[in-house]
């Protein structure tokens, strides 16, 4: 098969014809070899002096310039996150023959932590050797001076003036405006790392972190000569940087500020609402920490304490915080019976104090020992009767009072812009399948129609169920910043609205509603709904005196409302963490708050 | 049947390598992974990967050099139009940033570009075996239209140097088939007749890259920084050199991509002179012992397969270092065997692997 025509004649021929060319291409290469040759001996040996001195005195770098970040303001022009001008302590590596002496110096005069060198040994090595390197970050005016002073032991060191993030009104929206940290891997990974070549901080929570991209900007770029020692000797072209967006956010400082005292002592959160454009105007969780902290890198220690604090400073109630509504979800579950025809506003109920399913030995308890008596709809709302609602839960099943409640946003993140949102839990046959892979019990019904069980909301969720109640079903989102679109969520008959926010109007106005007591205090007439939420499980037999409980297991005290009553604008989630009854803890907190919002919004 | 036949041929050829040609490349690969480790910033990790892809690489050459010539005659014309089809493929679902290169296989990427490099010599030289040598008119115009349809498809990609390698790689061979000289120079003349219609199809970038190389200094920051930036680092370099590592230039982020493209800076900024001179040595003595080896070819066939691949070789060499010199402008033409990348590597190990197959064959077949 390979014999071929080898040896013949014709072969001879065309091989020596092939061959021919092959050496003539042999040559040819070779001599454009010492072409090439030729050329690189001008460039490197005649020509060496010119580009020599080119490469030694005329280097032409490029370099990034940081843009600043926008600021952060309140509805009114108040600076919630601002850039301060600070001094820092930066390091040319190539220029610092010995690190570890000019470590130790540096520790002598203003003190370096093993921590800081550490960092600075990382940060060295992770950069080329004639970029200047953070060693310590917002130095103090005395340290600056100090080492003005000691500046000729100190070659290669320079003191650089820099914008360094500050939030002046620290805790009290430490978890609404969040913070900025050193950029860090996962950081990296996730922005674009052409324009963060000279950014040092990113938005790790909150608004910093949501709107990082509005925030940045644009880097810009110079480029500049340098000589020898990659020192700049000017500038050869510039194109600015971009400055990052400044955001207006919808919160109102003094009614952010006034929620934060109101709640007091107790741990908990404030969520306060335009209910036709979904404004967030005060937005709480307390404790808070101080978010500046955690700009210059937080000390382990400080930390550790934040971490550790049974208080959770570090913790988002109002975003992720899991609360039982307790007796708020009440509105919702009588819409649902309204509905469903199972109850009329005159439909009545007795309250003995003790309820007991049809053909069940347990009972289920009402707050007030003795029972209510007979009471129809409104007053079982205004003095939140458990018994009402337990037999209307009875009557109309776990199906319709899920479907209710997820028409109110209960176990949906509400849209918020933060990062960190939780859902929730809406309990519901099928959500006990998926997650328990049990039966649903009709018990379970009961308690759910008072908000106890499995039922889990946060606070933001509560608000915002709270303002589409007061807006007969329409309302917009909850948004700091792009205000959203007011839409219908939930649709029923106008008497059927009528009769349930009658009921939240008597919780306040009426001589036996549970928030009675904050009445006179109102400028305008509200509606509003107390609630308490179990921390555990009270035995069945025997009374316990709230107060003689530990702090950590008293309940968790709630109040929804909303203001005006006859034009609802704004509604309020209150939560205040063991705080005990949401009567006594919650609806003065919140009544505090209404009352500076109506007077600060017209 | 193909199958058993393959490994009939297979099994009746002793494994052989040329040992010099073996040597040499080797010899190259050590020396790139030596400048490669300073240009890629003392980067262990980069000179471990493509130890990687030169391990590949050897594989392939090892492989290919196992096949007997005629395998490769009989593939050629399959070779080639499954490469075409490719290249259509990729133009119209190509992947790749700004210029559609790559076909996505979902495992692997493949860029068939590069298989084109060897299929189409081998598709002339297929074609002009037991063809009379000069070829006539007819199988000149065919291989000249075997060798313009890769070639503009890969221009459209829009990848200028690589269809600049397969037009070279494949005129070659009708040049090692004797192709009268009258011809040729009538090809010449054609050529530099049709370099404004070139001009007039080229893009925006293509053309900036060629007034930048007339004059670099006309935009030293712009498009001219690259020539400029090279030529400094290369001058920088002196008859010995700054010494292994000790390149300012690329250490000190003035060159671009200092371990892909413009590699050859960094080696001639360390090493100076004498390294270049050296480097071009060990060049001229891989492309002479492969031309050694295509020319006791057995046939035709191999031996204008053998020198046109020798030739796409050298050409790399020369577009890459005339690049770096200054003398073309800028393509994107990586340093053979130096340059960090797999694909380039793989091309150019498979086809020594097939220069050392032709050879090969031809002294079994004596001691037949």
């Amino acid at each position: 098969m390979i014999s071929g025509n080898f040896g013949s004649l014709r072969d001879g021929q065309e091989r020596a014809t092939v061959n021919r060319r092959i050496w003539l291409l042999a040559t040819l290469m070779l001599l454009a070899l010492a072409g090439v040759l030729g050329r690189f001996a001008e460039i490197q040996l005649s020509e060496h002096a010119t580009y020599a001195a080119r490469a030694e005195n005329n280097r032409v770098r490029l370099q990034a310039i940081a843009p600043n970040r926008g600021l952060i303001l309140d509805r009114h022009g108040r600076v919630l996150a601002e850039n301060r001008p600070a001094y820092r302590l930066v390091m040319v590596p190539e220029r610092v023959p010995d690190r570890e002496q000019a470590f130790n110096e540096i520790d002598r005069l203003v003190g370096l932590s093993d921590a800081e060198r550490e960092q600075a040994r990382v940060r060295i090595s992770r950069s080329r050797r004639f970029q200047p390197i953070t060693i310590k970050g917002n130095l103090e005016e005395r340290e600056v001076a100090t080492l003005a002073l000691d500046r000729h032991r100190l070659n290669g060191l320079e003191i650089e003036p820099y914008l360094i993030r500050h939030y002046p009104y620290g805790e009290a929206l430490a978890h609404v405006v969040g913070y900025v940290a050193r950029l860090d891997e996962s950081d990296l990974k996730r922005l674009d790392a052409a324009n963060y070549r000279t950014t040092t901080h990113a938005g790790r929570t909150g608004l910093e972190r949501y709107y990082e991209d509005r925030l940045h900007g644009t880097s810009g770029v110079e480029r500049v000569e340098t000589n020898a020692q990659g020192r700049m000797i000017r500038m050869l072209e510039r194109t600015d940087p971009l400055p990052g967006e400044d955001l207006h956010i919808s919160l109102d400082l003094d009614l952010q500020l006034t929620a934060v005292e109101a709640l007091g002592e107790h741990p908990g959160a404030v969520v306060v609402m335009d209910i036709a454009s979904g404004e967030l105007l005060a937005l709480v969780s307390k404790p808070g920490f101080d978010p500046n902290l955690f700009v210059n890198g937080i000390s382990h220690a400080a930390y550790r304490e934040l971490l550790e604090s049974p208080y959770r400073p570090l913790f988002n109630r109002f975003l992720a915080g899991g609360y039982e509504p307790g007796s708020t979800i009440k509105p919702y579950v009588a819409l649902a019976g309204l509905d469903a025809g199972a109850i009329t506003p005159a439909t009545r109920v007795f309250s003995s104090g003790a309820y007991r399913l049809p053909g069940h030995s347990r009972e289920y308890g009402d707050w007030r020992k003795g029972g209510h008596g007979w009471v129809d709809l409104e007053a079982a709302l205004a003095e939140s009767v458990n018994a009402y609602f337990y037999d209307l839960a009875n009557t109309i099943g776990i199906d319709r009072i899920s479907r209710e409640l997820a028409l109110f946003g209960f176990g949906q993140p509400t849209g918020i812009d933060l990062p960190g949102e939780t859902n929730g839990v809406l309990p519901s046959r099928s959500w006990k399948r998926r997650t328990l892979n049990e039966a649903w019990f009709p018990g379970e019904t009961l308690i759910t129609g008072i908000g106890q069980g499995f039922t889990v909301a946060t606070p933001l969720q509560l608000a915002y169920a709270a303002a589409t109640l007061a807006g007969r079903g329409r309302a917009a989102p909850p948004r700091l910043l792009a205000t959203s679109e007011a839409a219908v969520r939930v649709e029923h008959a106008e008497a059927d609205w009528d009769a349930v926010l009658a009921g939240m109007h008597a919780v306040v106005h009426s001589s036996r509603g549970s928030a009675r007591a904050i009445a006179a205090g109102l400028p305008v007439e509200i509606g509003g709904k107390t609630g308490t939420s179990q921390v555990f499980s009270r035995p069945e037999e025997g009374e316990i005196d709230p107060a003689a409980l530990p702090w950590f297991l008293r309940n968790h005290a709630l109040f929804i409302a909303f203001a005006p009553f006859d034009q609802p604008r704004i509604a309020i989630a209150v939560v205040a963490e063991h705080g005990g009854g949401g009567s006594s803890v919650a609806a003065p907190v919140a009544a505090q708050v209404l009352r500076r919002a109506l007077e600060a919004t017209p | 049947m193909i199958g058993t036949g393959l490994l009939r041929e297979f099994q009746r050829q002793p494994f052989r390598l040329d040992p010099v040609l073996s040597g040499l490349l080797l010899l190259l690969m050590g020396l790139g992974l030596a400048v490669l480790y300073s240009a890629g910033d003392s980067d262990a990790g980069l000179v471990w990967r493509q130890s990687v892809r030169f391990g590949i690489g050897i594989g392939l050459l090892i492989v290919a050099s196992q096949l007997p010539p005629a395998v490769y005659r009989r593939w050629a014309p399959w070779l080639y139009l499954a490469g075409l089809g490719l290249l259509v493929a990729v133009l119209v679902l190509g992947v790749g940033r700004g210029a559609s290169r790559w076909l996505d296989l979902g495992v692997i990427r493949f860029q068939p570009a590069e298989a084109m490099k060897i299929a189409v010599p081998l598709a002339l030289a297929a074609w002009l075996h037991r063809k009379p040598l000069p070829p006539g008119f007819t199988d000149v115009l065919v291989c000249l239209v075997l060798v313009a349809a890769p070639t503009l498809l890969i221009a459209l990609q829009p990848d200028l140097g690589t269809s600049l390698l397969i037009a070279a790689g494949g005129s070659m061979v009708l040049f090692l088939s004797g192709l009268r000289w009258r011809w040729i120079l009538l090809a010449a003349g054609l050529a530099m007749a049709a370099l404004p219609l070139l001009w007039g199809v080229m893009h925006d970038y293509q053309r900036n890259r060629v007034l930048t190389f007339l004059n670099p200094e006309s935009d030293p920051l712009g498009q001219g920084w690259n020539i400029i930036q090279s030529k400094i680092a290369v001058g920088t370099g002196g008859l010995s050199g700054r010494g292994w590592l000790d390149s300012t230039q690329s250490r000190l982020e003035f060159l671009p991509e200092p371990h892909t493209d413009f590699i050859l800076s960094v080696l001639a900024e360390e090493f100076g002179f004498i390294g270049v001179t050296l480097l071009m040595l060990l060049y001229g003595a891989i492309i002479l012992r492969s031309l050694y080896l295509a020319s006791q070819a057995r046939d035709p066939f191999g031996r204008m397969l053998g020198g046109a691949l020798s030739f796409l070789f050298f050409f790399y060499v020369l577009v890459n270092a005339g690049m770096i010199s200054g003398m073309m402008p800028v393509v994107g033409v990586p340093l053979p065997l130096i340059s960090y990348g797999g694909t380039s590597a793989a091309t150019l190990l498979a086809a020594f692997g097939i220069i050392m197959g032709l050879y090969s064959r031809r002294k079994v077949l004596r001691n037949d």
